[in-house]
């Protein structure tokens, strides 16, 4: 029925991939009068590692939200294993095993570096599960076991990062939704940092990724959007869009993007 | 919006909904009658024989609780079905559940004792819901009455617009002339128009039977009659252009100065009391008017300026001013206020300017308190009288007349002048460009400071005129009472004037004046009476919940100036924007 | 504070010099107190000390102690009160002025509880469970009246700029004080007498102190620990710190922040519920009234301690009433003051104004949420 090589979002299943885990069908989001997304479809299957490219005011950040709950579409559908959850609040994705790690991390900078790990896990009642995985944190990042006992608005830029993943993985989620992973870290942590990201994404996690670093995200992403003003405008895998000419111009070109 | 669904069937009901209103309609009356409203306001009568403001204050309730339990949010793509026998059974049903409240409430009374600690655990409450009657009369009435009631108010849904709005006018004016009868009474005595006092009111006070359904059937007619004439006013009002609009409002404007002029003449001496009471209250909501609703500054210790005020008129003026008398003339005196209170508005506001909103509310109650702490105090009353405060100021000796607390026509004129003085100022400031440095503070303070204006200089002005204009207030005040005393100026004072201002519409000048009027004029001020003398215990209650409900439904107030209504209800018209189908569902942009 | 811009402190200069003068003023009016105090107490014909207030007798020893230990037990009572505003500002960013009125009912419900235990003669025969019964009852009305206060007055303005619950709050205290008011009329009532072997004076550490503030301050510490074991090492306990820094991402970790704001406004009113109940044996009379200065005092020493800090906020309340009940004696009158001890209550708003003119942000720090922050 298609001709794409692309696999087209609307379908549920495809034989290399299997059943989406969550999807935008044609979602639309207004703020007040303001048309914000406009007909977004968006797919993410398991085991992927996809990212949003765009600039600001792009739509990503009302993107993530929408995928996460704290904003409701006007028209169109969020699908979470095959099931809409419009108006679900935050509790039933993150339940179901969506999780954030927000932009500029924003842990919680007065409670300590455990209490932070530990909320990331407070929908969960299974207290083997999660000794297990703070133990398997622990090994992802020494350094944060060093911190423990810290309020967690002491620690450095890069150290509150790894945190914040952390926390992320408390919950034992099934996608990672991730905000501007690299905003506000020192060049030099960046590269460090989606190292970290991809070998999560190896150990098996569909990773949802917003950067503005179209370079860095695109170097370790399977597929990626471009979006503009709401717009989904260029839809592909990370090795065809990496040498996309419009996507040079604009997002690749010889500039290292903030 | 114009195709309406058929009618829904009688039977099916929001049974929860119901329930929660009903609940709400029966604890609502039972808490009005364990205050003790329906006996205490039975004195007052209304429509003689027939219906007297105790009953009044249970009455309205299932009527408000019928039409709320019909009110349908009106949504758009919503199809609403038209009201019909289903709404009217939800009304029933609530008001009969709010009045089964009141049942059961009776029942209790008479078979429990629970006097100590509710007060109005009495034989007079019990006798009242009885209606003088046994106790079985008494439980079948409220049912029938709850439930009438219900109907009633749900029908205002139900009923032709026209029609619903022909009662509802009508009812809104028999309210308002058995309630302003003290006022209209002497207003008419003063035209010598009393036959028809006579024909209107009973001989004992209350309308008569006669005049209310005469009057409820006149009003009714008229509003069908004027229909559309109003509207057709308002759209020609609305199609004039600046100059012509300006020459109508100044003519209403001073029309209205006129009618305010001549009204005193016409009134007995209980009602100028009132007038100038009234507008006391009128002076200092118009500077805290300024505090509050131009700058945005939550100053509780407003009272303390009006003390100040009172204070330095009694040791100008007095005789028996305790440190020194010089027995000044007002009108020094006056100077003399208005440079202390400047002062002392300067000495306060400093600290305070820079405070986060809420800690600047609660310092500046802090300094109310203090003033009237040491006012009251045994160590300052060798300036100030301590506890018994200064007595025997003199009137005012304006030349041609005097102005004393006995001739309140007198007083009444003195605080018009003066009031005409805060309107001005308030007027101009707010057109001026230190009124827009105050709107650009209220917006976004940091924003304001970084487009270089001087945010403390600004705040401290408006912190300086409200004191000067309270000051005014205190001091044609203690000339009126003809003595001072530290009990005239609790913070209740500052609380009450923030209601006005509030209900009134902040940072509107029509509209504090309105409020003024409305609230101490019928409900009085901490101290003085209003034409409801006998809400007096009830006073302060209906002031917190009218506070309470003005913020939650319409914080801009009754008059409100359209930028401050656009600010607080920002959301909804965004909202309401997107609805009235601005949205294409092509794929356009959005024009906000 | 200003993210924007520099703030030029040139053109601020005049407001600057004369509040520097004032810190300096109150700085020296309180050495000067102190000193002609000490000078008083050491030598009681002192020509410092009768230069300033010829008719001071100073305080004997004894006097002293009795005024700090009244001044502890007073202070404790605000602190529990002090929690709820705490930590409603912590979480939600505005004054709930209507907390003092929490406290009142909780300390009205105590009243009527205790006077039907005490006809029915359960008061003098089994006090201890009295005690814990009135306790209990004061700990539900209050709860009751905050979480009710919430969800009526306070959820629909979640988004208002913060000055309007604020004054919604005013209009919510101004209610509750009249509805009591006309509920249970104007007269002031009384609590029973405490039994005895509970009032009598008992003697720690060379100080002599009656046992109801015995009991004051071990119940508020009781309280204390409680509400410090709840927030710290409880998940409920973290997911409140949580909501109450950052809202947004507490949200993201699946954290119903509305229920735990009401948990909030519960936990704050069973303090205030149970210092109401404290307040009501130690003073014996309620009126409608009661509420209104002990809250406002309660914020203040919320503020003093550092809004939002928890810890602070007792420890705010203990060093405000020690203030309220050694300053006017230990410094007005040495200063000339004469009847100090009407000016007892002018004592809290002044420590207000001053810790706000030295540390605004308290004296352990503020704890605001991301939202409130200035």
């Amino acid at each position: 029925m298609t001709d794409s090589t692309t696999p087209t979002p609307e379908a549920d299943q495809t034989p290399d991939k299997g059943t989406a885990l969550l999807e935008f069908r044609k979602v639309n989001t207004h703020y007040g009068a303001v048309h914000i997304l406009k007909d977004v479809d968006l797919a993410i299957y398991p085991g992927e590692l996809v990212c949003l490219l765009g600039g600001n005011a792009s739509g990503k950040s009302t993107t993530l939200k929408t995928l996460l709950g704290m904003v409701t579409p006007t028209s169109g559908d969020v699908v979470l294993d095959g099931e809409i959850v419009n108006d679900k609040p935050i509790s039933y994705r993150v339940e179901r095993g969506i999780t954030m790690v927000p932009e500029n991390r924003r842990l919680f900078k007065r409670l300590s570096v455990l209490e932070n790990l530990q909320l990331g896990a407070y929908l969960r009642s299974d207290k083997d599960g999660i000794a297990a995985d703070m133990q398997h944190i622990f090994e992802l990042f020494p350094r944060v076991e060093e911190r423990l006992g810290q309020k967690a608005g002491t620690l450095s830029g890069g150290e509150q990062q790894m945190v914040a993943i952390g926390r992320a993985l408390m919950s034992r989620p099934r996608v990672l939704l991730m905000d501007e992973p690299s905003m506000g870290l020192a060049p030099a942590l960046v590269q460090v940092n989606f190292e970290l990201i991809e070998q999560i994404h190896e150990d098996g996690m569909a990773i949802f990724m917003v950067e503005q670093n179209a370079n860095m995200a695109l170097s370790i992403a399977d597929r990626g959007w471009v979006i503009q003003t709401g717009r989904v405008v260029l839809d592909d895998t990370a090795d065809v869009l990496l040498v996309h000419p419009e996507l040079r111009a604009s997002y690749l070109g010889g500039r290292d993007e903030r | 919006m114009n195709e309406l669904a058929p009618p829904r069937q009688i039977l099916d009901q929001d049974w929860r909904r119901i329930l929660q209103f009903g609940s709400l309609c029966a604890l609502t009356l039972v808490f009005i009658a364990l205050i003790g409203m329906p006996v205490q306001l039975d004195t007052r009568i209304l429509i003689r024989r027939h219906l007297s403001l105790g009953y009044l204050s249970l009455i309205w309730i299932p009527m408000i609780m019928g039409y709320l339990v019909s009110k349908e949010l009106v949504l758009e793509g919503i199809i609403s079905a038209k009201k019909g026998p289903r709404d009217l059974l939800a009304g029933a049903l609530t008001g009969m559940i709010g009045g089964a409240g009141l049942s059961l409430l009776a029942v209790l009374i008479n078979n429990f004792d629970l006097r100590d600690p509710l007060l109005n655990w009495s034989p007079q409450t019990l006798e009242q819901l009885n209606f003088g009657n046994g106790i079985g009369f008494g439980i079948g009435i409220w049912l029938l009455i709850g439930g009438a009631l219900g109907i009633f108010g749900s029908a205002l849904h139900v009923l032709p617009a026209l029609t619903a709005k022909a009662v509802g006018v009508a009812l809104m004016t028999v309210a308002l002339v058995s309630i302003l009868e003290t006022a209209i009474t002497d207003l008419l005595e003063g035209f010598r128009l009393t036959f028809i006092t006579d024909s209107l009111y009973a001989k004992r006070g209350g309308l008569s039977v006669v005049s209310t359904i005469v009057l409820v059937v006149f009003v009714a007619l008229v509003t069908v009659l004027a229909a559309g004439q109003g509207d057709a006013l308002r759209v020609k009002y609305d199609a004039l252009d600046a100059p012509r609009r300006k020459s109508a409002n100044l003519t209403m404007s001073f029309a209205g100065v006129i009618a305010l002029l001549l009204l005193p003449l016409f009134l007995g001496k209980i009602m100028n009391e009132l007038l100038a009471n009234v507008g006391l209250f009128v002076l200092l909501a118009l500077g805290l008017n300024i505090v509050v609703g131009l700058a945005g500054i939550l100053d509780l210790g407003y009272v303390a300026f009006f003390a100040v005020g009172g204070y330095t008129t009694a040791v100008l003026t007095s005789p028996n001013s305790p440190w020194i008398s010089p027995e000044l003339h007002f009108g020094i005196v006056i100077l003399i206020v208005i440079v202390i209170a400047a002062m002392i508005g300067l000495a306060v506001g400093a600290p305070v300017i820079r405070m986060r909103g809420d800690y600047l509310a609660i310092v500046t109650l802090g300094f109310g308190e203090i003033i009237r702490l040491l006012f009251l105090s045994d160590w300052l009353s060798p300036y100030f009288g301590g506890a018994q405060g200064i007595t025997n100021i003199p009137p005012v000796d304006l030349g041609f007349a005097e102005v004393k607390g006995s001739d309140p026509r007198s007083v009444f004129y003195l605080v018009l002048f003066f009031c005409a003085i805060a309107i001005y100022i308030s007027w101009r400031l707010q057109g001026s460009r230190l009124g827009r440095a105050w709107m650009a503070i209220r917006e976004d303070e940091k924003v304001a400071e970084a487009m270089g204006i001087n945010t403390v200089n600004a705040k401290l002005m408006a912190f300086v005129v409200g004191a000067i204009l309270a000051s005014f207030s205190g001091a044609v005040f203690a000339a009126k009472v003809g003595s001072i005393f530290p009990s005239s100026f609790l913070i209740l004072v500052s609380i009450i004037i923030l209601v006005v201002v509030i209900v009134g519409g902040m940072g509107n000048i029509t509209g504090v004046i309105v409020g003024a009027v409305v609230l101490i004029g019928v409900l009085g001020g901490p101290k003085q009476p209003g034409l409801l003398q006998e809400l007096g215990t009830f006073k302060l209650l209906i002031y917190g919940a009218l506070l309470v409900f003005m913020m939650l439904k319409r914080p801009e107030g009754l008059v409100p100036n359209a930028r401050r209504s656009h600010e607080l209800h920002q959301e909804e018209f965004l909202q309401d924007a997107w609805l009235k189908g601005i949205v294409d569902d092509d794929d356009e942009e959005v024009t906000a | 504070m200003t993210a924007v811009g520099v703030r030029s402190t040139r053109r601020v200069s005049w407001v600057d010099r004369f509040l520097t003068t004032l810190r300096i003023v109150l700085i020296a009016l309180i050495v000067v107190g102190l000193l002609a105090f000490i000078a008083q107490q050491i030598d009681n014909d002192n020509a410092f000390a009768r230069r300033r207030n010829p008719g001071a007798t100073g305080l004997t020893a004894a006097q002293v102690k009795g005024l700090f230990v009244t001044g502890v037990a007073q202070g404790a009572m605000y602190g529990l009160i002090a929690l709820g505003y705490s930590m409603v500002y912590g979480v939600l960013g505005f004054i709930n002025f209507a907390h003092g009125e929490v406290f009142m009912l909780g300390t009205m419900s105590g009243f009527i509880a205790s006077t039907k235990l005490s006809d029915a003669g359960y008061w003098e025969s089994n006090f201890i469970g009295s005690f814990l019964l009135i306790i209990l009852i004061a700990i539900l009305v209050s709860t009751a009246t905050a979480v009710v206060m919430e969800r009526v007055a306070y959820r629909p303005l979640r988004d208002s700029p913060r000055l309007i619950p604020l004054i919604t709050s005013i209009g919510v205290s101004f209610f509750i004080q009249n509805a009591v008011l006309g509920l249970f009329g104007p007269n002031s009532k009384s609590y029973p007498q405490l039994p005895e072997w509970l009032a009598k004076n008992r003697t720690i550490l060379t100080f002599d102190i009656p046992g109801t503030k015995i009991m004051v301050l071990v119940v508020a510490a009781v309280s204390m620990a409680g509400l410090w074991w709840v927030v710290e090492r409880t998940k409920t306990g973290k997911a409140m710190r949580a909501v109450a820094e950052d809202k947004e991402i507490a949200a993201l970790m699946g954290i119903n922040v509305d229920r735990t704001i009401v948990l909030t406004f519960a936990i704050g009113g069973a303090m205030a519920g149970i210092g109401g109940i404290l307040w009501g044996l130690s003073f014996r009379s309620v009126t409608h009234l009661t509420g209104f200065l002990p809250g406002i005092k309660a914020f203040t020493a919320a503020v003093v301690g550092g809004v939002g800090n928890l810890g602070g906020s007792m420890a705010g309340g203990v060093a405000l009433g020690t203030a309220e009940s050694l300053g006017p004696q230990v410094i007005l009158e040495p200063l000339g003051v004469k009847g100090v001890s009407q000016l007892r209550d002018a004592v809290a708003f002044t420590a207000l104004v001053v810790v706000l003119l030295f540390k605004p942000a308290g004296l352990f720090g503020e704890r605001l949420s991301e939202d409130d922050r200035a």
